[in-house]
């Protein structure tokens, strides 16, 4: 996964708020066994009406977004993730995300960065001049060129992850002894639940 | 023993805690792990790439239902049906590929076990209480029904469970959503369902695992508790449980993957400790009315946008919040509705019954009771009901419930998610509009430019026969 360190692009103004995951990637771009080139179907519905924000050339190669409350809500898809992450878009600001779509964005290095909405509406009012917005994860702030300065929340272990580009498979298999003790503790004490599909009768 | 009261939630996070990291991450081992085609190809393809196995393989479930078309799966001569389109091919041909490379258990598509997977794990027995049962898919916590803590993924967490079969995860916030008092008559679990994620809100339960309380939930059967947990997601809780008790036990006992013997004395004896204890703290706690529900149908975009069948589609000036204001008016200009309209004046040309939500024996028990010797009206078009698994689908025939839908008019089709969602061939048509047992009003979520109604299987049965939206209760 690549690092998130500091990110200084422009911002596409969504500002709609409950986009769900079927709105970022529509069910008919699921039929594939790959990560890749998922952009193609992003905001198809969104993009099919004109003077749409993905298509106005002062967002042209944006890095971020910035949407309404519960962005990313519904379906557990990561095509939704893998889609923005193939627009470009490295962080996503909204007042609030979906607790799956932001685990799925933290995954694959995109950056869901939580602010309130008066600070959301302050960078969108920045956004629409087609300004560029720094987020800087190390310090947690958000800046522009109007020197506004807004600081953000995240979970340190994700900000952690998200700075060093961590595999958490690899962080998790390095604790296979602890993950095996626990797993001889239930096979011990709760042997049915360690049968799953071998208990077939 | 930690003295402090717990609830339900907390018992089952704390009973698997591997390790706390020290930023407060903690290592939460999976019990079960239910696997389709869709969000699982490239998973298995990280594995591939890593060289990596699957650790428990016994502990995931494998089946295809997302993409599977719901027409006859095998030919006259009993020979498998080849699947038209090419991607969905491609798709359900590596599941069947990678589950027995990896040596996980594979529930193929002419089988009769096969069905959607949060209908098939409980069927099975493979989902049991105080478990942690995940799948790439949102609707996983339909299996907080029988008090596992369910929870949907994405794929890079499906990847993690099939190499560690743990996951690395912040604690949620217990949330408490108590029902006093009785349903009413002709009210059923998918009308309350939506009526709370209309009064909490579709980010109402973000960062929350919603506990259902109250004797209404008691009194459910288990095919009506998985509907109400199912739709968690759509109030943006990632999990809703319901405590386990003597009607999930009897739903349980006997089933395939189910404990045995001593082993089942020992489970029901466990699964009888897993209760909210008295004094234990919710973090939120929200508490509604049960006399206040009534049949409940969508008029937009977001399953929060939820009114009683009697009420009228809101115009965008009844709402306080600006962003809501701006919603409401795509919602309404995408649905084609004018603000003011009785629900009951909407007409629709699809019926769909089926979905995770309500595709289970007693869903189509309650829209078989409507439609028995009646037929759908000229202005429905097309008319589908899906059964949930093929065990339910036999059991319907069983009942004789396939020929008083398909002399409503209704077609009888083959388990799968079906028109639940735009990736199989079940799809409805730009601008036309569904009275749906499913659980996502999405924009395109039933095809692109469908206009999609959320309502219980009465209800849509009740849709159909009058080609409008109903209140089934006149119908009975």
């Amino acid at each position: 996964m690549q690092p998130l360190t500091r990110v200084t692009g422009r911002a596409i103004p969504l500002g709609l708020k409950n986009v769900d995951t079927d709105v970022i990637i529509p069910a008919r771009w699921l039929k594939t066994i790959s990560r890749e080139g998922l952009g193609a179907g992003a905001f198809e519905a969104i993009r099919s009406e004109p003077g749409n924000v993905f298509d106005n050339p002062l967002y042209a190669g944006a890095k971020l977004l910035i949407a309404g409350d519960n962005f990313g809500c519904g379906s557990s898809r990561e095509h939704a993730a893998w889609a923005l992450a193939d627009l470009g878009i490295r962080v996503v600001i909204a007042p609030s995300f979906s607790d799956i779509f932001s685990g799925n964005a933290v995954k694959n290095g995109i950056l869901p960065l939580v602010l309130e909405q008066d600070a959301v509406d302050r960078l969108l009012a920045v956004a629409r001049e087609g300004l560029e917005l720094t987020v800087d994860l190390e310090a947690q702030t958000v800046t522009t060129p109007y020197q506004d300065r807004f600081a953000f929340a995240i979970d340190p272990f994700r900000k952690h992850c998200l700075l060093n580009g961590l595999d958490e498979i690899g962080l998790t298999m390095a604790r296979s002894e602890a993950i095996a003790a626990f797993e001889a503790r239930r096979a011990a004490a709760q042997p049915w639940l360690m049968r799953g599909t071998a208990a077939t009768s | 023993m930690a003295s402090r009261p717990r609830t339900l939630y907390e018992k089952i996070w704390d009973a698997h805690v591997v390790e706390t990291r020290e930023d407060g991450t903690a290592l939460i081992y999976i019990d079960r792990h239910l696997v389709h085609e869709v969000t699982s190809p490239q998973a298995f393809e990280g594995l591939r790439a890593a060289g990596r196995r699957v650790r428990r393989p016994e502990l995931t479930l494998a089946v295809p239902d997302h993409n599977l078309p719901t027409t006859p799966r095998v030919d006259a001569a009993g020979r498998p049906v080849p699947i038209a389109d090419p991607e969905s091919a491609a798709q359900l041909a590596a599941l069947e590929a990678n589950a027995p490379a990896f040596g996980i258990r594979y529930i193929p598509a002419t089988a009769r076990e096969q069905g959607i997977v949060h209908v098939v794990g409980p069927e099975q027995g493979f989902s049991l209480p105080g478990t942690t049962i995940v799948c790439g898919d949102s609707h996983t916590a339909c299996h907080g029904g029988l008090g596992a803590l369910a929870f949907g993924i994405g794929t890079s967490e499906v990847e993690h469970v099939l190499a560690t079969q743990t996951l690395l995860l912040q604690q949620a916030r217990p949330m408490e959503v108590r029902v006093e008092g009785e349903l009413g008559l002709g009210v059923s679990a998918k009308d309350l369902i939506l009526h709370i994620i209309g009064r909490i809100g579709a980010a109402g339960g973000t960062g929350h695992v919603i506990e259902y309380r109250g004797r209404v939930f008691e009194r459910m059967s288990i095919e009506e508790r998985l509907t109400v947990c199912n739709m968690s997601i759509e109030a943006g809780a990632r999990a809703g449980l319901i405590a386990p008790d003597d009607t999930t036990f009897a739903y349980l006992k006997g089933r395939p993957m189910a404990p045995k013997g001593a082993e089942w004395d020992a489970a029901v004896a466990y699964w009888r400790t897993l209760r909210t204890d008295e004094g234990a703290v919710f973090a939120k706690s929200v508490t509604i009315n049960a006399a206040d529900v009534e049949p409940s149908v969508t008029w937009g975009t977001s399953p929060e946008d939820v009114v009683p069948i009697g009420g009228r589609v809101p115009a965008p000036e009844d709402f306080a919040d600006e962003a809501k204001r701006i919603a409401a008016q795509k919602s309404l200009e995408y649905m084609g509705l004018a603000p003011g309209t009785p629900m009951t004046e909407v007409a629709i040309e699809n019926v769909f019954i089926g979905s995770c939500t309500n595709s289970r024996i007693e869903d189509l028990r309650a829209a078989a009771a409507v439609l028995k010797g009646r037929r759908k009206a000229d202005n429905v078009r097309w008319a589908i009901v899906v059964p949930g698994s093929g065990l339910v689908k036999a059991q319907a025939e069983e009942e004789g419930l396939d020929r008083i839908f398909t002399e409503a008019g209704f077609e009888w089709r083959e388990p799968g998610c079906s028109a639940c969602l735009g990736m199989n061939p079940d799809k409805v048509p730009p601008g036309e509009r569904c009275a749906s047992t499913s659980n996502r009003n999405f924009v395109g979520r039933q095809g692109p430019g469908a206009r999609t109604h959320l309502v219980s299987p009465a209800m849509a049965a009740a849709a159909a026969v009058t080609g409008r939206l109903t209140d089934v209760r006149a119908l009975v």
